[in-house]
């Protein structure tokens, strides 16, 4: 699934080159069809209903046009901005640890000689990642509870005795960033891994014959020649990391309420539709997530250069 | 766009918020043919988009005719829903179960904001463990519950249920709700460890206080209490009479936790927090049940303490624990309990069975047992309650006569809180227990408490006064 993931990202170039070539006579190729199935899903369960909460985002109950009534409304809701800090915090730590761990742990994996091991660590990395979602984080549940917890020694030292303590509110950013590490990273490893594979092993080994030791490899000519899979790492990170939702909901459901159930913006777009009745101001919630994504994703795309062809 | 990197994402779960907007969505898409905006009438069976006075039951109901209807029932309940067809062989009901609506999982309303936005789907009734319901079902557009009191379910039935039992889903002179349990808070205390200590069962906060003190001296370890649930204002601060949850209108609520009652109930849970005889553990966490469960001298709490945490939970052997009356304030008038939860059935107005429904729910309160086995709490419906007493008494699990302090906490709930359309558990949960997480003591934390409430009030359209 995730080399999977790895080859649409460069087919999609290949095809961006290659339709280039194309214009103007377009017939339909094998590749239509093999992307068909996909397309009308994510037309279906993609676009039609982000199409529909912009059209709910700008009316009101009545339908009628409501202009920038329903962000306004929604962002002086007083748990709008406690919200977002929760999710940016959490997205700065998520992020940065997810760069710098995941990308040497790709290059201390590449870097093993031993075929056997390097298949077995690879399998390894990518266990927690087929656990689905709800049910990796009802693991954690049990990890973070001292009283039956694996690790509870550790989260004595760091955390504190209690359930109630190890989930305390500034710890909760770094608990959900290892959770989404845990459950992400190894999936994360195996694409730049992919990735690193693409790099020409004669380049490599020029500049072994140069005398460049295996670090001055990784910061000249490995991390330079992936960072479009860098990028694109993190454009669905970020992505993901936005959409927190899972995590608080059933820590919030575990803890009977201490970690709040609004504590992330997603949440609170489920709060407004579901607890006040108010699918508007929910769909004016999930359209501010999808212009930060959107915003933040052309950033990534352009420093990262996501788009240049080779 | 955004949507294209999602959906391949290979670690992280990809499609989470798009799946509860496509849910959202979809319901939307139905529901844009099925808004139809009714006319005014007055509050004569529910919000003004129902009230109908020409209809029997006060509200504008479906044709009605002979369909099967569909119950909604949690898992402990689901044997009374089996019990009622196997007495109803020859019009069965359809049994769904589902969550219960508890812990805050907000099932009930989050289905049926759907079905409204569908204009279909509607259960013909459903149990919900809370009973918090009543006014977000009174609002226009939300719910569309049932009116039990203006001629759906006869009078005679209806004052079968306990004094008071109905009050709690009662808007406006408007009952939304069937009882199904009493959910009186009493003293509960573990009789063996009370006599082999030499302590005497005390009658007032103040004494209980004291004795509390004793036991952090005398037996360091042993617990009084628990503070580590967010039912906690609903034993503690209820009983004090803290006016933190007045509903005093269908869309108006008073709130001051400043108040002396407040601040008093507040200072004995820091002082017993303090001097560890009040445990902060949620009880049915497997902390509770692993480091304090057979530390428990007292517990006040409401009545299904005694079989869901004693026999249940804490598996406390027979004949050690008993009841007592509520505790009382010895500056109060009256004695005044607390009450945690106790479930109620409600109906929906859009069943095209409506006599069905009701037979079903006004059976299913009136029952003290099931199928030979007797009903896990104890009944709101009284002539059920004396039953259910009774026949709790003879299987010889506790070690007084329950029946007592049970039937006296039952007429001593204070009625001055209320039930709104926001959860005081989650409130509380949310500030005042992350609080007490990091050290900070109860009556530091009232002012927060105070914000929270109005701030959460005010979301839902209350209007709040102090």
């Amino acid at each position: 699934m995730t080399l999977l993931a790895h080859e649409r990202a460069t087919s999609s170039e290949v095809e961006a080159s290659g339709s280039r070539r194309t214009a103007g006579s377009w017939r339909p190729r094998a590749g239509h069809f093999f992307v068909l199935p996909y397309v009308s899903l994510l037309v279906l369960f993609g676009i039609i209903p982000v199409l529909y909460s912009v059209y709910l985002a700008f009316t009101d109950v009545d339908g009628a046009f409501a202009g920038f009534s329903n962000f306004t409304r929604t962002a002086s809701d007083y748990r709008f901005w406690p919200a977002v800090g929760h999710v940016a915090v959490y997205l700065v730590i998520w992020l940065v640890s997810l760069t710098v761990l995941v990308v040497s742990l790709t290059l201390m994996v590449h870097q093993i000689a031993s075929r056997r091991t390097k298949t077995f660590i690879r399998f390894a990395y990518y266990i927690p990642g087929a656990l689905a979602g709800a049910s990796s984080v009802l693991l954690w549940l049990f990890v973070l509870d001292p009283t039956v917890s694996p690790v509870a020694p550790i989260l004595k030292l760091i955390a504190g005795d209690h359930f109630a303590e190890v989930i305390a509110p500034s710890h909760l950013p770094w608990i959900f960033a290892v959770i989404a590490f845990w459950t992400g990273a190894g999936g994360w490893v195996l694409v730049l891994y992919g990735a690193l594979n693409t790099i020409p092993s004669d380049v490599i080994e020029a500049a072994r014959v140069d005398g460049a030791s295996p670090v001055r490899i990784a910061l000249s000519i490995q991390l330079p020649m992936i960072r479009k899979s860098i990028t694109y790492v993190l454009i669905l990170a970020f992505a993901a990391g936005t959409q927190l939702f899972v995590e608080p909901q059933l820590i919030s459901q575990a803890s009977f309420g201490v970690v709040p159930n609004d504590y992330s913006v997603n949440q609170l777009a489920y709060q407004f539709a579901f607890t006040q009745n108010d699918f508007n101001g929910s769909a004016a919630i999930a359209l501010d997530l999808l212009v930060v994504s959107l915003i933040t994703t052309s950033l990534f795309v352009a420093r990262g250069r996501l788009f240049d062809t080779d | 766009m955004e949507m294209v990197p999602t959906n391949l994402t290979p670690g992280r779960r990809p499609r989470r918020a798009s799946r509860v907007r496509a849910a959202a969505l979809a319901g939307v898409v139905v529901g844009a043919f099925a808004l139809a905006a009714c006319g005014g009438g007055t509050s004569v069976g529910g919000s003004k988009d129902i009230a109908d006075s020409d209809s029997q039951y006060g509200f504008k109901a479906e044709t009605q005719g002979d369909s099967q209807i569909t119950v909604w029932v949690d898992s402990t309940r689901q044997p009374a829903a089996e019990a009622y067809n196997k007495a109803h062989p020859d019009n069965p009901v359809k049994i769904v179960t589902y969550d219960g609506n508890a812990n805050g999982s907000n099932s009930f309303k989050t289905k049926f904001q759907l079905f409204d936005r569908a204009g279909s789907g509607w259960p013909d009734v459903v149990f919900t463990t809370d009973n918090n319901s009543a006014s977000w079902g009174s609002f226009d557009g939300t719910g569309d519950l049932a009116a039990m009191n203006k001629g759906l379910v006869p009078d005679d039935t209806l004052s079968g249920f306990a004094d008071g039992a109905l009050d709690v889903c009662t808007i406006d002179g408007v009952s939304y709700c069937l009882r199904n349990d009493l959910a009186q808070n009493v003293l509960w205390y573990n009789k063996k460890l009370m006599d082999q200590f030499g302590y005497t069962v005390p009658t007032t906060w103040e004494d209980y206080e004291a004795l509390a003190d004793k036991v952090a001296t005398e037996h360091p370890g042993y617990i009084v209490g628990t503070a580590g649930d967010a039912w906690t204002p609903e034993i503690y601060m209820w009983a004090a009479e803290c006016p933190a949850n007045d509903v005093t209108g269908a869309t108006s609520v008073t709130v001051d936790t400043s108040d002396p009652n407040c601040v008093k109930a507040a200072q004995m849970l820091d002082k017993l927090i303090a001097n560890k005889t009040m445990s902060t553990l949620s009880l049915f966490g497997p902390e509770f049940a692993k480091t304090e469960g057979d530390k428990v001298l007292m517990l006040p709490g409401p009545s299904w303490y005694g079989g869901s945490v004693f026999q249940g939970t804490l598996k406390t052997p027979a004949g050690e624990i008993a009841a007592a009356a509520p505790l009382k304030w010895s500056d109060a008038s009256d004695t005044s309990t607390g009450n945690v939860g106790g479930g109620a059935w409600w109906i929906s107005s859009h069943s095209k069975n409506l006599a069905a429904a009701s037979d079903f729910a006004t059976w299913v309160t009136s029952q003290s047992s099931f199928d030979g086995t007797l009903a896990p709490t104890y009944p709101a419906f009284s002539s059920a309650a004396s039953d259910w007493v009774a026949e709790t008494q003879k299987s010889g699990y506790y070690a007084n006569d329950i029946s007592e302090p049970f039937q006296q906490a039952a007429g001593e709930v204070w009625s001055g809180w209320g039930s709104a359309a926001f959860s005081q558990e989650a409130i509380w949960a949310k500030v005042v227990q992350a609080g007490m997480t990091q050290g900070k003591t109860i009556e530091s934390l009232l002012p927060a408490w105070q914000t929270e409430i109005e701030n959460q009030a005010k979301t839902l359209g209350y209007e709040v006064s102090k």
